[in-house]
């Protein structure tokens, strides 16, 4: 099994799946511009390149060529690990995502998905609480009162909406009865999508995750009216920007993880007969596109309630997180603990 | 028939605050999220706002006061006389100019016997006021004609402008000329 090939394979999985998580993260930031200037009847970035499509490539160039500031911290190694942790964390998720079931090259089957691990979705669930981190050491390292407030109240906020996060997803794994997103994916082939099972939990892993992402409205650890800008007030050039980089690259992991959780993943309808009639790789080729599709409409949709609702206030966020959600989600677990019973 | 001074409402439009219990959907704020998102996108569709401005430009309003011109008679000759009566108007002190006087032979360039061999219009003092334009006896100085901004530059120099790009164009003037027989 561990031949040469296998490491090839997989070190070509490994490679398009961060080029493809990097990409989409660039043209987050381009998209979220543009939806933004859409949504309030302007045009948007349009000089670089068409469209302005090199505006990523613009910003990339900005960031890395401005002045790097240092605040006098007696914590200069933590300054510059924090957003490294966020950065690494943001890009080590997508290692469990499965892309597709599999392509036949060469008569050999590729599994496209970097490891496929039975417990992938505790996997997740670790590497994005370790992301909190990366927060709280760059709020502290930077040796300023406002930017430590913003980094407890950033993760205060994500430990909290954790719980609610976690809660939400075992009712959908009594159902499912596996931690592995390849077979979550497989279960939910032809319509089976677990949205229409489980909308509850949906809605609560939805609001969770905007919450872990820190977007609007749940993104109190950067606010420029009440912190000067948050946990990241200190930082400059670069570091500054894989913070940025590192929020947009999250968005893309939680909405490709929405979407094979509860919007059937790689599975369109009509895959099946795709497979007999066309073929093994042009089903999969475009199971990869449905999901790239899934996964644009959720990012869409994250802009689009960004510039829609208004921020919480601290105390409503809390509210929501501990008394709301939390209760809301041991109910639906026990429903469908109920509902597996009577069903059986 | 006498109301209390809490019931009148002089413009019609008064309205009864009511601090009344939200219902359980009400409470939920569902309905109201998703309400605002159907009227955020509504805009994505609709007509931009925008004017992309070196390429397009607004229509001004005929009392626009932008960069000044120095305006040229029918016959293409200099109305400027350097009198300084603008210099002298001017609240931010932003014109400066010097005299000569117009030799033989130079009829054709400016209408009377003294023109202004100087003339510069520092931008960043200048207010946009119009004082020069109403000080002017000679129906020289206009900021009403260009319709232009002063464009954006990198160096405080640049800003200073000089007759080369105050007098009006000969063209125009010509064109002005054409107009008026």
């Amino acid at each position: 099994m561990l031949d040469s090939t296998f490491f090839i394979e997989k070190g070509i999985i490994i490679l398009v799946v961060f080029a493809v998580t990097m990409i989409f993260a660039m043209y987050s930031t381009w998209a979220e511009r543009k939806v933004a200037a859409f949504l309030q009847d302007r045009v948007g970035p349009n000089r670089a390149g068409f469209g302005g499509l090199l505006q990523p490539l613009a910003d990339g160039l900005k960031l890395f060529s401005k002045e790097e500031f240092f605040p006098n911290t007696p914590n200069k190694f933590l300054f510059i690990v924090g957003p490294a942790i966020a950065m690494s964390t943001a890009l080590m998720t997508s290692a469990v995502l499965p892309w597709g079931d599999k392509l036949v090259i060469f008569g050999k089957e590729v599994i496209l998905q970097a490891t496929d691990i039975d417990v992938a979705l505790l996997y997740v669930f670790g590497v994005i609480s370790v992301g909190v981190y990366g927060i709280m050491i760059g709020g502290w390292a930077s040796n300023n009162k406002f930017s430590l407030m913003g980094a407890v109240r950033a993760s205060s906020q994500m430990i909290s909406y954790e719980v609610a996060m976690g809660l939400s997803i075992i009712a959908l794994l009594m159902m499912t009865g596996t931690l592995s997103l390849k077979e979550i994916s497989m279960q939910q082939s032809e319509w089976r999508w677990n949205v229409l099972y489980q909308p509850v939990s949906f809605l609560i892993f939805l609001i969770c995750a905007f919450a872990e992402t820190n977007r609007t409205p749940f993104d109190l650890a950067e606010c420029e009216s009440e912190l000067i800008g948050g946990y990241h007030t200190e930082y400059s050039s670069m570091k500054m920007g894989f913070y940025l980089f590192a929020e947009y690259a999250n968005m893309f992991i939680s909405s490709a993880i929405l979407s094979i959780l509860f919007f059937g993943g790689y599975n369109y309808p009509g895959m099946q007969w795709m497979t007999e009639n066309v073929g093994v790789n042009a089903a999969n080729v475009l199971g990869i596109i449905a999901l790239l599709v899934k996964i644009c409409c959720f990012i869409f949709f994250y802009m689009w309630v960004r510039w829609t609702i208004p921020r919480f206030r601290y105390d409503q966020l809390m509210n929501l997180g501990w008394r709301i959600l939390i209760p809301l989600a041991i109910i639906n677990i026990m429903i469908t603990g109920v509902c597996i019973l009577a069903f059986k | 028939m006498s109301t209390s001074i809490q019931n009148i409402s002089l413009s019609g439009r008064k309205k009864e605050v009511s601090n009344k219990e939200m219902t359980f959907w009400e409470s939920l704020y569902l309905v109201a999220i998703v309400k605002g998102l159907m009227i955020t996108i509504k805009h994505f569709f609709r007509k931009k706002v925008t004017i992309h401005y070196p390429e397009q430009t607004r229509e001004m309003s005929p009392v626009y006061r932008g960069r000044h011109m120095l305006k040229r008679d029918e016959q293409g000759r200099e109305n400027c006389t350097a009198c300084g009566l603008c210099a002298l108007s001017c609240p931010a002190e932003a014109i400066t100019m010097k005299a000569a006087e117009r030799k033989k032979g130079e009829e054709h360039l400016y209408r009377e016997e003294k023109y202004a061999e100087i003339y510069e219009i520092n931008m960043l003092r200048c207010i946009f006021c119009g004082l020069c334009e109403e000080a002017c006896p000679k129906d020289a100085i206009y900021l009403t004609v260009s319709k232009e901004l002063v464009p954006a530059n990198y160096d405080r120099e640049d800003f200073i402008f000089g007759k080369d790009k105050l007098v009006m164009p000969l063209e125009m003037a010509i064109a002005n000329s054409k107009s008026v027989n």
